[in-house]
């Protein structure tokens, strides 16, 4: 059994979420890695040096500049029948391209899974993540997206597979990049940070976000958000954490302000250790926090600042 | 332009849904149900685009057990013009559904089809990317901004670094996002009218279309609890606990 991973990368590096596809990728048998982009020699040169990754196929063409579904979809079903599993990792990109690319092959897709059982068998979450459900595909092939936070990623390096250039696969025309609007931030991403501090809607302003930076600094922490300090305009839509937003499971979740809604816990809750702050003793996400501060944010944060200052 | 929007029936996302004790599933006897939050998004978006003169028809199509009837019943309360209830006790899933929808396809001959970009019970977050390689058309998913132009849609699509946006020729499929609208209630007077729009009822079979499952569930059990946490008094406290108790600072 030989499995492909389609990779998301960016300026030249695989993007974490993609290496614990891999990982994934490792218990069903050989793994090859697909690399698509246009001008994208140096992303596959870092694919070849993932541990454990038997051969890279690189895909550079203008075509697969931005990683349209369409072309993509179509490059996936070219390279199928080589393949048992067909992986990405569950991130805009994988959901975006996998199910298309499974409806070609008239597979029914396993979205985010967080476990394996065997080739057929996987587990995933359902209801927000208050069910796991095992489920058995019947398909030949298997199309999976992977829930990152549930692998342990790969390294970045170690290996040292074989780079082949894809076939030349006719891509349809019917969708066009026009531009892109993306946040810019010098943390780390939500998806591969080792803490992550959420603000909620008890922030009250995007410009209060400010208060969680120097406590994101001192400890590494990539900022995210519930939805409703998305839906307010506090924060950019890609810093939402939950059910429909980004899953995570950091060392160190610190919820501020947010009220522990369950689809806010769904992308939160399997974090090594949860923090609330919250001045409502009777807010759900004490019921999933380790360690549960009462107090009024706007009093806590700052003092938090200077105690980590401090020590 | 006509457009179809198909709605699911779910279990509404203000339930903590229960795992049946004999793992088989979870409870849904006695459970509040409603339309999927996207397909309202999706609703609302189709009727704003019918209140601006772009749309001339919305057609809400629903999958399932006979009660999904009562959602297609919301979609025509908030606007949509008529209905089809494709019914079945089978477990659809989005595979099964995007077949379906294709047959449907088939003979409405929408141009565009604006669906929802995850039902909230299965979580797939597949459905429209599989219609749309069905049918071999074009797909923006995960919207937070549409527009007609001409002959063309333009999407804004919410992504893991922020925004981006693309331009689909038309016919085409959208998949909706928390951001695009806010969906409106159905007015009680609009409620009223809905009961006499028409709803057609068909069966997978008059579509051709096998629905048999290709995922069997062998188990749904519950996710492992948290152990319950302590309320610490300070912040000094919260960080030495972190520090010499969690050790993750
Ligand atoms: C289809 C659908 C999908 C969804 N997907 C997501 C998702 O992916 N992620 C997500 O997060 N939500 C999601 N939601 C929304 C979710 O249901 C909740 O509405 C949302 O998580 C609430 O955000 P919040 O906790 O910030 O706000 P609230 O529930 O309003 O809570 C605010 C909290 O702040 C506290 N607070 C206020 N002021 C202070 C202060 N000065 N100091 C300390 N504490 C204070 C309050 O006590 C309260 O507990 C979804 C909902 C739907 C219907
Ligand atoms: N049984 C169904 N009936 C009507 N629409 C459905 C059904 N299942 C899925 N859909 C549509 O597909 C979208 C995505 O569902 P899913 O792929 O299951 O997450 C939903 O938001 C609906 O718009």
């Amino acid at each position: 059994m030989t499995a492909l991973v389609l990779l998301d990368h960016e300026a030249g590096s695989i993007k974490q979420p993609s290496r614990s596809a891999v990982a994934a990728a490792q218990k069903l048998g050989e793994v090859h890695v697909l690399v698509a982009g246009a001008g994208v020699q140096a992303a596959a040169d870092a694919a070849a040096r993932l541990p454990g990754v038997a051969k890279v196929i690189l895909a550079d063409a203008p075509a697969y500049d931005h990683a349209l579904a369409e072309p993509l979809a179509a490059l996936l079903v070219a390279l199928a029948p080589g393949y048992s599993h067909l992986l990405a990792a569950a991130t805009a990109i994988g959901k975006n391209v996998m199910p298309r690319a499974a409806a070609l092959l008239d597979a029914q897709p396993i979205s985010d899974i967080a476990g394996i059982v065997d080739a057929d068998t996987f587990i995933r979450p359902i209801y927000a993540g208050n069910a796991l459900a095992t489920v058995k595909s019947a398909d030949s092939k298997k199309v999976i997206t992977v829930r990152a936070a549930s692998f342990d990623p790969v390294a970045a390096e170690g290996g040292n597979a074989p780079i082949e250039a894809a076939p030349a696969v006719e891509t349809p025309s019917m969708s066009r990049f026009v531009s892109a609007e993306l946040s810019k931030s010098e943390r780390p991403e939500l998806t591969a940070a080792r803490v992550v501090i959420s603000g909620g809607r008890g922030m009250q302003s995007g410009d209060n976000f400010k208060l969680l930076e120097p406590i994101a600094d001192k400890l590494g922490a990539a900022v995210g958000a519930s939805r409703a300090a998305v839906d307010a305009g506090f924060v950019p839509n890609d810093y939402q954490v939950g059910q429909t937003g980004k899953i995570v499971a950091p060392e160190l979740y610190v919820a501020v302000g947010i009220s522990g809604a369950i689809q806010h816990l769904a992308g939160m809750k399997d974090s090594k250790v949860i923090v609330a702050i919250n001045k409502d003793e009777e807010a759900p996400i004490f019921q999933v926090a380790d360690y549960g501060l009462v107090a009024d944010l706007f009093t806590a944060l700052p003092e938090l600042a200077a105690e980590l200052e401090r020590s | 332009m006509k457009i179809l929007v198909p709605v699911k029936r779910v279990v509404d996302y203000n339930v903590k849904v229960r795992v049946k004790s004999d793992g088989t599933g979870v409870e849904t006897a006695g459970v509040k149900m409603s339309m999927n939050p996207f397909d309202e998004i999706a609703v609302e978006e189709a009727v704003r685009l019918k209140e601006k003169g772009v749309a001339t028809e919305i057609v809400a199509v629903s999958m399932g057990v006979a009660a999904s009837a009562e959602t297609i019943r919301t979609a025509l309360a908030m606007g949509a013009d008529r209905g089809i209830l494709v019914e079945t006790d089978v477990d659809l899933q989005p595979l099964a559904v995007a077949k379906l929808l294709k047959a449907i396809v088939a003979k409405e001959a929408p141009n565009l089809i604006i669906m929802g970009k995850q039902a909230i019970d299965d979580d797939m977050s597949a459905t429209g990317q599989m219609l749309a390689a069905l049918l071999g058309w074009p797909q923006g998913t995960f919207a937070s901004k549409v527009a007609i132009e001409g002959d063309g849609v333009t999407v804004v699509r919410e992504v893991d670094g922020g925004l981006e946006t693309v331009a689909l020729t038309l016919p085409a499929i959208v998949t909706t996002d928390l951001r695009l609208n806010e969906p409106r209630y159905a007015s009680l007077p609009n409620i009223m009218k809905a009961r006499k729009k028409p709803i057609e009822t068909l069966k997978p079979a008059d579509l051709g279309v096998d629905p048999a499952p290709r995922l069997t569930v062998l188990t749904v059990a519950e996710p492992p609890k948290r152990q319950a946490g302590v309320k610490v008094g300070s912040v000094a406290e919260l960080v030495a606990k972190l520090k010499t108790e969690a050790k993750v600072i």
